[in-house]
C-alpha cells in the first residue's frame, strides 16, 4: 500500500505534492476563491465588519470541531456533540435566574459529565465510539426533554451576562470576543497536540493501537481524557452559541452535528485516525461557515441552500481525498 | 447453507448446537422482545388485537429504516441518509397520491420505490467513486436528501387514498396478525431471500467482514457496495410509504430521527458495525421493542420523554453486554492454563 502511494507521489508535479504534504495551502486557496466569489457577486460586502460577523459565526462551530477533531484523531466520532450544545446553552439559559457564575459552571458541568461517560464507554468498555456516542445523545437530549417539563417554572429562562458578551460583543465594535476565546482554544490544541505527551499519544492511538499497546503504553486514559475535552469543548460552544443567538431552544444545537465532522473532514483529519490536525479544521470551521454566509447573500430558499451544502461537503472531501492520495 | 461459506476468524466451537450458536444474538433480542411483551401484557390485562394492530403500524417504518441501514452495515458501510431517505419518499407518495385513485397510488408507490434504489444506489457510487469515507457522504446526502424533501413539500401536507392508507391495517386471517406484519415479511423476504441466497448475498457479506480478503477472492467490491446502497435506498423507500399509511399525510421532517433510531435497532438487533456479522431478523425484532418501550412509559403513567433515555441507555448497556461476552470468552483459557 505504502509503496504504490509512493510510486505515485514520484510521478506527482512538485505542485500536486506540495499540496498533498501541505492542504493547509489549498484550504486557504478555496477560502480565498469563495472570499472572492462573494465580493465579486455582492460588491461591498467584504470589509472589516463582514470578517468580523463571520469569524462570530464560526466561532461555536471551530470550538466543537475542536473537540471533534481530537476524537476523530484517536479514530473516533463523537455524534453526541449536538445534544450536548443543546443542554448546555438550555441549562445555562434556564438557570441563569440564579446567577451567572453558577449558570455557566452548570453548562460546563454538563459537557464534562457527557464526555465523562462517552469516555468510560469507549475507553473501559470498549463499546464503538458511534454507538456510545450515539446512545448518549439519545440520553442526553431525552433527559433536556424531562428537564425542560420540570424546570420551567424556576423562572424565566434568559441569557447569563457573561455568555452574552461572549457570544455577541466585540471589541471596538470590530473584533468579537469569541475570537480571542477560539485562537485561545485553537492556541492549546495545536501546541498541546505537537508537544504535549497526551497530544503525541492521541496520534498515536488512532494511527496504530496495536503499537501503542506493544510499546506498554495504556490506552484507556489518553481515550477517557479526549471524550472529556471533546464534551467540554462542545459545552463551552453551546455557551458561545447561546450568546451568539441571544436564545435556547430544544433543536439549537442540531444543525452543528453535519458541519462538525465536515470541518475535520475537510480539513484533513482522518476519519480512521492519526493523521491530520487542528489548523486545517480552524480553516475547515471559516469555509464552511463563509459557504452559509455566501448562500444567504444570494438569499437561496433553505431547501436549496442544505441542498447545496451537503454537495459542496461532498466534493471538498472528493477533491481533499484525491489531492492527498489518501483513502481516508 | 451460504453462511456456511463465510468462515469468520476468531469463532469458537462450542458445545452448543450450531443453529443456536450462530444466531445467538438474533435469540437473545428476541428473547428481550418476549419479555417486553410479557411485561406490558402484565401492566396492561386487556392487550389485544387493537393494541397489536397500532404496534404494528406503529413499527412498521421503524422496521423498515432498520432493515435499510441493516444491508447497508452487513456489507461494511453505513448510511446516516436512510431518514432522509424516507421523508423523500414520503412526501413525494403523499404530494402525488393525493387525489388519485387505487391503481395511480400503486403506480407511484413503484416508481418511489425505483427511485429510492437509485437515490440509495448513488450513495454507493459516490462512497466507491470518491473513496470519501461512507460516514461522510451518506451525512452530507442526509442534507441533500432533507433538502430535496422540503422543497417537495414544504410543510406536512399532501395524502394518499384511503384504499392505500389502509394497506397496512386490516387483517387477512385473524385479528392477531395484521396485514402490516404480512407487508413487512413478505416484502422483506422477497427481496433479501433471492440476494441472499445468491452469490451477491455471500459478495455482500464477504465484503462487509473483510473488503481486502474479498477483493483477493475475486469479488467486486465497487458493485457488492452499491448493491448494498441500493438496497438500502429501496427499504428507505419502503420506510416513507409505511410512514404515509401510518399517518396519512407527508411531512418532510419526519424521517430525521429514523436514522439514528434505525443504527439503534441494528445494534439492539445484533448487526456488528464492523460489517458482515448479523441478520436482518434481529433488527426487525429490535424495531418492535423500540417501538414497544414508550408504548409502556406511556401505560406506567411516566413521561414519554423518558422513552428516548431508556432507548439510548438500553442500546449502550446492551452493546456493553455483548462486548463482554468475547472478553470474558478470551479471560476464561487464560485463567485455566
Amino acid at each position: 500500500m505504502s509503496a504504490s502511494t509512493a510510486g505515485l507521489r514520484t510521478g506527482r508535479s512538485s505542485l500536486q505534492s506540495q499540496l498533498s504534504e501541505r492542504p493547509v495551502i489549498a484550504l486557504v486557496a478555496v477560502l480565498l476563491v469563495l472570499v472572492a466569489v462573494i465580493a465579486v457577486v455582492r460588491p461591498g460586502t467584504v470589509g472589516p465588519t463582514w470578517i468580523g460577523n463571520t469569524i462570530l459565526f464560526a466561532a461555536p462551530l471551530g470550538i466543537v470541531a475542536a473537540g471533534q477533531t481530537l476524537v476523530m484523531l484517536t479514530g473516533g466520532i463523537d455524534l453526541s456533540v449536538a445534544a450536548v450544545i443543546t443542554s448546555a446553552a438550555y441549562v445555562a439559559a434556564s438557570q441563569s435566574y440564579y446567577g451567572s457564575v453558577r449558570a455557566i459552571l452548570l453548562a460546563l458541568a454538563v459537557g464534562l459529565g457527557v464526555g465523562l461517560v462517552n469516555g468510560l464507554g469507549v475507553a473501559i468498555f470498549r463499546v464503538q465510539p458511534l454507538i456510545m456516542t450515539l446512545g448518549m445523545s439519545l440520553v442526553v437530549s431525552g433527559s433536556l426533554l424531562i428537564y425542560q417539563l420540570t424546570t420551567s417554572h424556576e423562572g424565566p429562562p434568559n441569557v447569563p451576562d457573561i455568555a452574552r458578551a461572549l457570544g455577541s460583543g466585540k471589541l471596538a465594535d470590530l473584533i468579537p470576543y469569541s475570537a480571542f476565546l477560539w485562537v485561545a482554544i485553537a492556541a492549546i490544541v495545536m501546541v498541546g497536540l505537537r508537544s504535549t505527551g497526551l497530544g503525541r499519544l492521541m496520534y498515536a492511538v488512532g494511527d496504530n493501537p496495536v503499537a501503542v499497546r506493544l510499546a506498554g503504553i495504556r490506552a484507556w486514559p489518553v481515550l477517557l481524557a479526549t471524550y472529556i475535552i471533546c464534551g467540554f469543548l462542545a459545552g463551552v460552544a453551546g455557551l458561545v452559541l447561546l450568546g451568539a443567538i441571544g436564545g435556547a431552544d430544544l433543536s439549537l444545537g442540531d444543525v452543528y452535528l453535519l458541519p462538525s465532522v465536515a470541518a475535520v473532514v475537510i480539513g484533513g483529519t482522518s476519519i480512521y485516525g492519526g493523521h491530520g490536525g487542528y489548523a486545517g479544521t480552524l480553516l475547515g470551521a471559516l469555509i464552511l461557515t463563509v459557504l452559509s454566509s455566501f448562500f444567504t447573500l444570494i438569499d437561496a430558499p433553505d431547501p436549496v441552500k442544505q441542498i447545496l451544502y451537503g454537495l459542496i461537503v461532498v466534493l471538498l472531501a472528493a477533491l481533499y481525498v484525491r489531492t492527498a492520495g489518501d483513502s481516508g | 447453507m451460504s453462511a456456511s461459506g463465510v468462515r469468520l476468524e476468531g469463532e469458537r466451537r462450542f458445545t452448543t448446537p450450531r443453529l443456536v450458536r450462530r444466531n445467538a444474538w438474533t435469540l437473545g433480542t428476541c428473547a428481550l422482545f418476549v419479555a417486553v411483551m410479557i411485561f406490558t401484557v402484565v401492566i396492561h390485562p386487556s392487550y389485544g388485537p387493537f393494541e397489536v394492530h397500532s404496534l404494528v403500524v406503529g413499527a412498521l417504518p421503524l422496521a423498515f429504516a432498520a432493515v435499510a441501514e441493516a444491508s447497508v452495515v452487513l456489507a461494511g458501510g453505513i448510511d446516516l441518509s436512510v431518514g432522509a431517505m424516507m421523508a423523500v419518499a414520503n412526501v413525494l407518495a403523499a404530494r402525488y397520491m393525493l387525489h388519485h385513485g387505487f391503481e395511480t397510488s400503486l403506480i407511484i408507490s413503484a416508481l418511489v420505490l425505483i427511485g429510492g434504489s437509485l437515490a440509495g444506489g448513488l450513495n454507493g457510487v459516490v462512497a466507491w467513486r470518491t473513496r470519501v469515507p461512507d460516514i461522510v457522504v451518506t451525512l452530507a446526502m442526509s442534507f441533500v436528501w432533507g433538502g430535496v424533501a422540503l422543497l417537495i413539500l414544504a410543510q406536512p401536507g399532501g395524502g394518499a387514498p384511503d384504499q392505500f392508507l389502509s394497506i397496512a391495517s386490516g387483517s387477512f386471517f385473524t385479528p392477531w396478525v395484521p396485514n402490516g406484519l404480512l407487508l413487512l415479511v413478505f416484502v422483506v423476504a422477497l427481496v433479501w431471500v433471492p440476494i441472499r441466497l445468491s452469490r451477491a448475498g455471500l459478495a455482500l457479506y464477504a465484503v462487509g467482514s473483510d473488503r481486502t480478503a474479498a477483493f483477493r477472492r475475486g469479488v467486486t467490491i465497487g458493485p457488492v457496495r452499491i448493491l448494498s446502497y441500493a438496497l438500502g435506498g429501496f427499504f428507505a423507500a419502503c420506510g416513507g410509504l409505511a410512514l404515509l399509511m401510518s399517518t396519512g399525510i407527508g411531512s418532510p421532517l419526519s424521517g430525521t430521527i429514523y436514522t439514528l433510531s434505525a443504527i439503534s435497532a441494528i445494534v439492539l438487533g445484533g448487526v456488528s458495525l464492523a460489517g458482515g456479522r448479523g441478520s436482518l431478523i434481529g433488527p426487525i425484532v429490535a424495531a418492535f421493542i423500540l417501538t414497544l418501550i414508550p408504548a409502556d412509559l406511556i401505560l406506567l403513567g411516566t413521561d414519554p420523554n423518558y422513552g428516548q433515555v431508556v432507548t439510548g441507555a438500553l442500546i449502550v448497556l446492551v452493546v456493553m453486554a455483548g462486548g463482554l461476552a468475547p472478553f470474558l470468552r478470551r479471560r476464561r483459557p487464560r485463567l485455566a492454563a
